[in-house]
């Protein structure tokens, strides 16, 4: 396990010279974890990229670094108390200075000279993948291919020089410091693997889950989605529109739902604010929605590019009425996937809003995942209850009830275009023929019909996974990013400590949890926002008691495994340590 | 052939007695016939105020949302099954209020569908409240000495904006309003037609007579050329809006034909799975 990081401002690059390792890496049959650090502006400011390369699954990121590469002075202030006796790559350009103190090897090369002198400064990041590439001690020929693949469109001159920068890069690291590189990797396993973000498997997963129309309005971090779909969705006929606002972008989903067609909106807090009246009129209408909020820093503006969990009360309760919304959250990469084919079917089947929660952590920092994990043509697709032309035709004239009640609350449907079926979609309460009403009676049969429906979510999804021993002292619950990071807390300590997450926090899996923490000596909820809303609606099912303790953050940094190892440790050293 | 009688339905009406919105209600019917229309294949959307009720009143698949919200929910009906006849219904709050957003943006952006703005210059349904297109100085309960805004000039804003498809109607007028219906359905694009629609409980001012009197009738304008953007913003303009019949078109290509890849065959007519070979296709890019 080796940490790897670059840092420089905004606009320079960073990103690509990351992805440049990461991808390589990968390919070798390393698993890759890459951090990003960034601001809400295009040019300039400090952003750095921290990729983790291991030879087992990783989903977090570390405290450690142990190769730094500085393109200027503001990296090594910022990031060198990271390295504790690592290397430390700065370009001679700015002249480098290491601090009073800090523990760290300084190493220069001439990285925008030798770019210069190749043809132009815009290759230094290459000379820095090539220089990083002998810092870890990978083979140069796997960056070579890469790099030649990567540039073969623009010509065998740029091809060479790219390779050229590599190869400077590379030799003379070899050369000057070859005493110094005593990094070992650790043998590969070799697999076939993607590196993909939590936003690369949701787009995935709505392709798979047959959705053909994404209308969505941009904002960080969940604009990707977009952009990924508008990449795919030609070849599978389906359309992206970007709107004119978040309104429109619900609506516009809502209007396609009662169609018939598999439609969705991804969105983070400020959007999905807008969207909470349009959430409730697909709610009472029974009109199936996919709405995907990639949390971010709140309330308002808030951070826009920092991590945080602090949705997830408006997801259950942001509008108004009495209504219940399928909110699910998916706790890895593969996990967004999975969520986002289960989205459509679940909107579907039950004729509601269903949102996936995820956040920027999950949404953005893209990491190894097994191409078996995404078997997009092998999903199981599930309409729900739907008329057909036939049903419709032997129904007669004027005699389908779109709302008529039934045991599970579940109505079949009629789809535009079917002779027979026509009714009324509204927000305003109706009787089963779908015809406005006011009757008392109605009312209050109309509203348990709807909410009652979200039982039948709980009796086919599992909505609270666990992972640890069958008497565990100590048991971590997480949700979204924070899982991995908690997975990977659970290593570092060992012992009897399990690790538990929702999967689904509407309808709340209150049995599940129940049951899963009932053996627990201590639970330690772990959650991005200062409110403890996950505690909270644990609290409210009944499910909190004295044996519980909460672990939140809020300063828009994701948590370090070693901070909950840290505060685990502190929660148990009264019962165990000796 | 669908007739008159297949489209309406069994609920009785909420308007007040009198109201313009009868008219536009009867225009549509008759337009919907007129086109060869079927209540299967009939998809209506509207808003939140007196005109948000006319979907309930037409036999076909209605769809009634949030308020100003009707038009994107139209997009979305349309591009996931284009093979149906959309028609979007809103009123003055509904449309240029609340809506004004989705308004413009829907005329940029030019999909086939029809939309039929009942106009009364009034809130009705919150029971008498200045509006968008309400005239300086009209007195309501929210503006007791007179609005003191300017009225918003709608069919100067579609022209401007880039609409394929422009007119005006009078709920009184039903042969020139139903025609001008009619030929909105039939505009491949994105067609606009304001309907003046009296409200007799709320405006005094601007009634079925005054319009009467006040209305010019472009049908009975041998001269006027409804296919130049200028000359009709030209003749806004002079008659202040007062005036009906088609204004402005021009040949158009709508939205859902111009996005990439986009199928003839509608979306729910699709297998939604995807095929082996283009997902190996799609996981390709992310090598």
């Amino acid at each position: 396990m080796l940490a790897w990081k670059i840092g420089g401002d905004q606009g320079e690059g960073i990103d690509s010279t990351g992805d440049v390792l990461a991808t390589v890496a990968n390919r070798m049959g390393y698993y890759v974890y890459g951090y990003k650090h960034f601001s809400s502006r295009i040019k300039g400011g400090h952003t750095n990229y921290k990729v983790r390369i291991a030879t087992t699954h990783v989903e977090a990121t570390t405290r450690r670094t142990d190769i730094l590469v500085a393109l200027n002075q503001e990296t090594i202030d910022r990031n060198v108390h990271e390295l504790e006796g690592g290397l430390l790559l700065a370009d001679q350009s700015f002249s480098p200075v290491l601090p009073e103190g800090a523990q760290a090897h300084l190493l220069t090369l001439p990285l925008t000279e030798i770019a210069r002198n190749l043809g132009s400064v815009m290759m230094r990041n290459m000379v820095a993948v090539g220089a990083s590439a002998a810092l870890i001690q990978l083979p140069l020929d796997v960056f070579l291919d890469y790099v030649t693949k990567k540039f073969e469109k623009k010509g065998a001159d740029v091809v060479n020089a790219n390779r050229e920068a590599v190869t400077t890069g590379y030799q003379r690291i070899i050369d000057e410091y070859g005493a110094l590189l005593t990094f070992k990797l650790g043998t590969p396993t070799p697999g076939d693997r993607l590196v993909i973000s939590g936003n690369d498997a949701i787009a995935l997963g709505a392709i798979a889950g047959g959705c053909r129309l994404m209308c969505g309005y941009p904002i960080t971090p969940a604009t990707d989605i977009m952009e990924a779909l508008v990449r795919w969705f030609p070849a599978v006929g389906g359309a992206v529109v970007q709107m004119e606002d978040e309104l429109g972008s619900i609506t516009a989903v809502i209007g396609a739902g009662f169609a018939g067609a598999r439609a969705m909106t991804s969105s983070s807090g400020p959007g999905i604010s807008l969207m909470q009246e349009a959430i409730g009129l697909a709610s009472v209408a029974e009109i199936p929605a996919v709405i995907v909020d990639t949390q971010r820093g709140g309330p308002s503006t808030g951070m826009p590019t920092k991590q945080e969990q602090s949705d997830l009360l408006a997801l259950l309760h942001g509008g108004h009425g009495d209504t219940l919304r399928v909110v699910l959250t998916p706790g890895s990469v593969e996990e967004c996937f999975e969520d986002a084919v289960e989205a459509f079917n679940l909107a579907e089947q039950f004729q509601t809003p269903v949102i996936i929660a995820t956040d920027l952590s999950l949404a953005l920092w893209q990491q190894s995942v097994e191409r078996s994990s995404l078997n997009g043509p092998n999903v199981s697709i599930r309409r729900g209850s739907t008329l057909s032309q036939e049903d419709l035709l032997a129904l007669g004239e004027n005699v389908f009830q779109r709302y008529q009640f039934s045991p599970d609350g579940i109505s079949p449907r009629s789809l535009p275009g079917e002779k027979n079926g026509q009714y009324l979609a509204t927000g305003v309460e109706h009787g089963p023929s779908g015809k406005v009403s006011e009757d008392p009676t109605n009312r209050e049969r109309m509203m348990n019909k709807r909410l009652s429906k979200l039982d039948g979510v709980t009796a086919i999804r599992d909505g609270f996974r666990y992972e640890g021993p069958e008497r565990p002292t100590l048991i971590l619950v997480g949700i979204g990013s924070t899982v991995g990071i908690l997975r990977e807390a659970v290593k570092q300590m060992g012992g009897q400590v399990g690790l538990a997450w929702f999967r689904t926090l509407s309808p709340f899996p209150v049995e599940r949890v129940r049951n899963v923490l009932a053996t627990a000596q201590h639970v330690m909820v772990v959650e991005q926002n200062a409110l403890g809303q996950i505690r909270q609606m644990m609290a409210a099912h009944g499910v909190s008691d004295e044996r519980f303790t909460s672990f939140l953050k809020y300063d828009g940094v994701p948590f370090l495994p070693e901070e909950v190892v840290t505060r685990a440790l502190a929660l148990l050293s009264p019962v165990e340590v000796q | 052939m669908a007739t008159l009688q297949e489209f309406r339905t069994s609920e009785k009406s909420w308007w007040c007695p009198g109201c313009g919105d009868f008219g536009v209600l009867a225009a549509m019917q008759k337009a919907l016939v007129a086109v060869g229309a079927s209540p299967d294949t009939t998809a209506i959307v509207a808003g939140i105020g007196c005109s948000g009720k006319i979907g309930n009143y037409i036999n076909s698949y209605n769809i009634h949302v949030t308020h100003g919200r009707a038009l994107p929910a139209a997009l979305g009906l349309k591009l996931a099954n284009r093979d149906l006849m959309v028609l979007v219904a809103g009123g003055d709050g509904d449309a240029y209020a609340i809506g004004m957003g989705h308004f413009m943006h829907a005329l940029r952006r030019n999909y086939n569908v029809t939309y039929i703005v009942m106009d009364n210059h009034v809130y009705g349904l919150t029971k008498g409240q200045t509006s968008p297109t309400s005239e300086e100085g009209f007195k309501t309960k929210t503006t007791p000495h007179g609005s003191i805004e300017r009225p918003i000039h709608p069919l100067m804003l579609a022209v401007s904006a880039g609409a394929t498809f422009v007119a005006q109607g009078f709920s009184s007028w039903q042969p020139q309003l139903a025609a001008l219906i009619q030929k909105g359905i039939e505009h491949p694009g994105f067609s606009l037609i304001n309907v003046i629609s009296p409200c007799v409980t709320y405006n005094k001012v601007n009634t079925y007579d005054w319009y009467k009197k006040t209305l010019q009738n472009l049908d009975e304008d041998s001269a006027y050329q409804a296919n130049d953007r200028s000359a009709a913003l030209a003749k806004l303009h002079q008659t202040e809006e007062l005036v009906t019949g088609l204004i402005y078109q021009e040949p158009s290509t709508p939205y859902e034909d111009l996005i990439p890849g986009f199928r003839q065959t509608p979306l729910v007519k699709q297998d939604p799975h995807v095929d082996p070979d283009t997902w190996d296709k799609i996981l390709q890019t992310l090598e």
